[in-house]
């Protein structure tokens, strides 16, 4: 217990000295924006037990729908956010609806199935610009005040978001709600049998996974200024499943680690290996899945033997 | 409503598994306030009975009447709010998850905060002291704090019943609430159902005979899907049919009670 509170003291103390040592804040806000999509992601594989292959369809939904709100209507960025979560909550209230009474891997086709069918309509709409997707979106002034241009003011609102989410949805976990999830996670049935209608439970956990994973694809454009048919594509959903299973599904840190390494080695290996990248990654899956099942931090917190009464 | 009136009702029951009936027309009435036992040899039905009453399956054909409403077509979640809870014949806790705060997931639902994520978890303490003496009901608040997948297996069976009971049923569905337990456990489990039934209805199926003569007022024997006796344990032991049934499985349970 005591040896996390250092570790996660010196990363906030790392976090927000970041700009001023000399880290690259574009790289870092990329590193922060895919954290937030793990741990959404996260919430749902880790504390519901739901497997989603199409996350990146509320990732991808809220990048374009941001980006048209800030470069074409003008809206201010903190409500163009909010508009892309909306757009997310609501995709995955409709495919959660549909999707949330199958089991195990028709509950992945049928998220996958639509998220496919998400990614042919921003490939054919005008609005979503098709094969150039939305370029050149302006950050905008936070609140029509406060200039996001500046790397620098965007990496600390990007970052005060992200610790937002971290904790938010260490709330949801231990909260009344997160009990039922853990009691239908361990035994669906009885939860049932105790009078606790599972489906709509497992629906409102997707819906707050669609929103977070909203969260970071609308940050995500306005940190890069695009949003493009990479982010709704089917490979977008399977890197975030990577992060998440990298770092450790079910705990609260494994998602940013994982999302931390794959980012590095993606901006890190891009330039020097080209597209080999996507072997070495999923290399790397190969032997995690294989050898640390629980992913490093999980890994870790086996090995220094913390009982895991809290997950 | 007349005091006198069955608590449960079913109308014609049948439940068919791709050709296969494995429930075939059963009518039952449960007197309210009382222990209804029901037994039969292995394969008979039974589960798949409780499978339908409580919703887990929906019957192919017939009704089910609660309290004189037509549950036939409630969900399983609605038809446990309005008072049937059932347990389940392989142990049902949650396995890591506390002892207390098992029962605490059954309080929980009367709190209606279920669906709060935002909430802290320390608002559900306030159900300690009510989890405290459920689980002193069953002589479990010693292990309160216990890992529920460290308790051995009888410890298990009368958590589940805390659990149970924390729901506070009309009707208590047991299914085999002794099985595979040692001779202490069962008679402490027993007398635990004995004090259970005090203000509400049980439905048990039970294998043990012992168990089924000391407490049942009625014992219903079902075979391959059908009701073929029902009545006190001296009427149906004495029933030529129901002797006959179990004497062509390797089942001695009846012989073996007296
Ligand atoms: N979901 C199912 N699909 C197909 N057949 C089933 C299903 N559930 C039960 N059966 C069959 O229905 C019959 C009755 O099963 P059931 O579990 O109700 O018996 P039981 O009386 O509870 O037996 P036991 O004493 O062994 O628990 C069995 O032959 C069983 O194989
Ligand atoms: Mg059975």
């Amino acid at each position: 217990m005591r040896l996390t509170t250092y570790v996660y003291i010196a990363l906030a103390a790392l976090a927000v000295l970041a700009p001023l040592i000399g880290l690259y804040p574009v790289f870092v806000m990329k590193l922060l924006c895919f954290a937030i999509f793990a741990c959404a992601f996260n919430l749902l594989l880790g504390y519901t037990g739901l497997l989603s292959f199409g996350h990146a369809a509320y990732f991808g939904a809220a990048a374009y729908t941001t980006g048209y709100l800030v470069k074409t209507l003008h809206w201010t960025p903190e409500v163009a956010i909010l508009g892309g979560m909306a757009l997310a909550a609501f995709s995955g209230l409709i495919v959660g609806a549909m999707a949330i009474r199958r089991q195990g891997i028709y509950f992945a086709m049928i998220t996958l199935a639509l998220a496919q069918m998400l990614y042919f309509v921003c490939l054919q709409l005008k609005l979503t610009g098709g094969e150039d997707g939305l370029q050149g979106v302006p950050r905008g002034n936070l609140f029509g005040m406060l200039s996001l241009s500046n790397d620098t003011t965007m990496y600390y609102f990007v970052l005060a978001l992200f610790v937002t989410v971290f904790l938010l949805i260490r709330r949801i976990v231990h909260s009344p709600f997160g009990q039922i999830l853990k009691a239908i996670r361990e035994n669906e049935p009885r939860a049932v049998s105790l009078g606790y209608d599972v489906e709509r439970y497992k629906l409102l956990a997707f819906v707050l996974s669609t929103t977070l994973a909203g969260l970071a694809g609308s940050l995500k454009t306005l940190v890069f200024g695009f949003a493009t048919l990479s982010d709704v594509h089917w490979s977008m959903s399977g890197e975030v499943i990577l992060m998440t299973l990298l770092g450790g599904v079910g705990t609260f840190f494994g998602p940013v680690l994982g999302a931390g390494i794959v980012v590095a080695l993606q901006d890190n290996l891009a330039d020097k290996v080209g597209s080999w990248v996507s072997v070495i990654i999923g290399a790397i899956f190969v032997v995690c899945v294989m050898a640390f099942r629980r992913g490093l931090v999980g890994e870790a917190q086996a090995f220094f033997g913390r009982k895991k009464k809290t997950a | 409503m007349n005091a006198n009136d069955p608590i449960l009702e079913t109308l014609n029951l049948v439940k068919e598994f791709k050709g296969f009936v494995a429930v075939n027309g059963v009518s039952l009435k449960l007197k309210r306030g009382s222990i209804h036992a029901l037994i039969g040899p292995n394969g008979a039905g039974k589960t798949t009975v409780f499978n339908l009453l409580t919703k887990f399956l929906a019957p192919s054909s017939g009704m089910i009447f609660f309290n004189g409403v037509d549950i036939t077509g409630e969900r399983p979640a609605q038809t446990a709010r309005r008072g049937i809870v059932r347990s389940f014949q392989i142990s049902a806790v949650f396995p890591h998850m506390s002892v207390l705060e098992n029962v605490r997931v059954a309080l929980q639902r009367r709190l209606g905060n279920s669906y709060r994520f935002w909430q802290p978890e320390n608002s559900l303490l306030q159900l300690n002291e009510h989890a405290m003496a459920l689980l002193a009901d069953v002589g479990l608040e010693t292990f309160a704090d216990t890992l529920t997948v460290e308790l051995p297996y009888g410890r298990k069976r009368a958590l589940e019943l805390a659990t149970t009971l924390a729901t506070e049923p009309e009707l208590m569905l047991l299914d085999e609430p002794t099985q595979g337990m040692g001779h202490e456990d069962v008679h402490r489990v027993t007398e635990m159902i004995r004090k259970a039934a005090v203000n509400r209805t049980i439905l048990m199926v039970e294998h043990n005979m012992s168990v089924v003569s000391s407490i049942a007022d009625t014992i219903t024997v079902m075979q391959r899907g059908s009701v073929i006796a029902e009545g006190s344990y001296a009427e149906v032991s004495a029933n030529p049919q129901v002797i006959e049934a179990y004497m062509g499985t390797t089942d001695t349970a009846l012989q073996g009670a007296h």
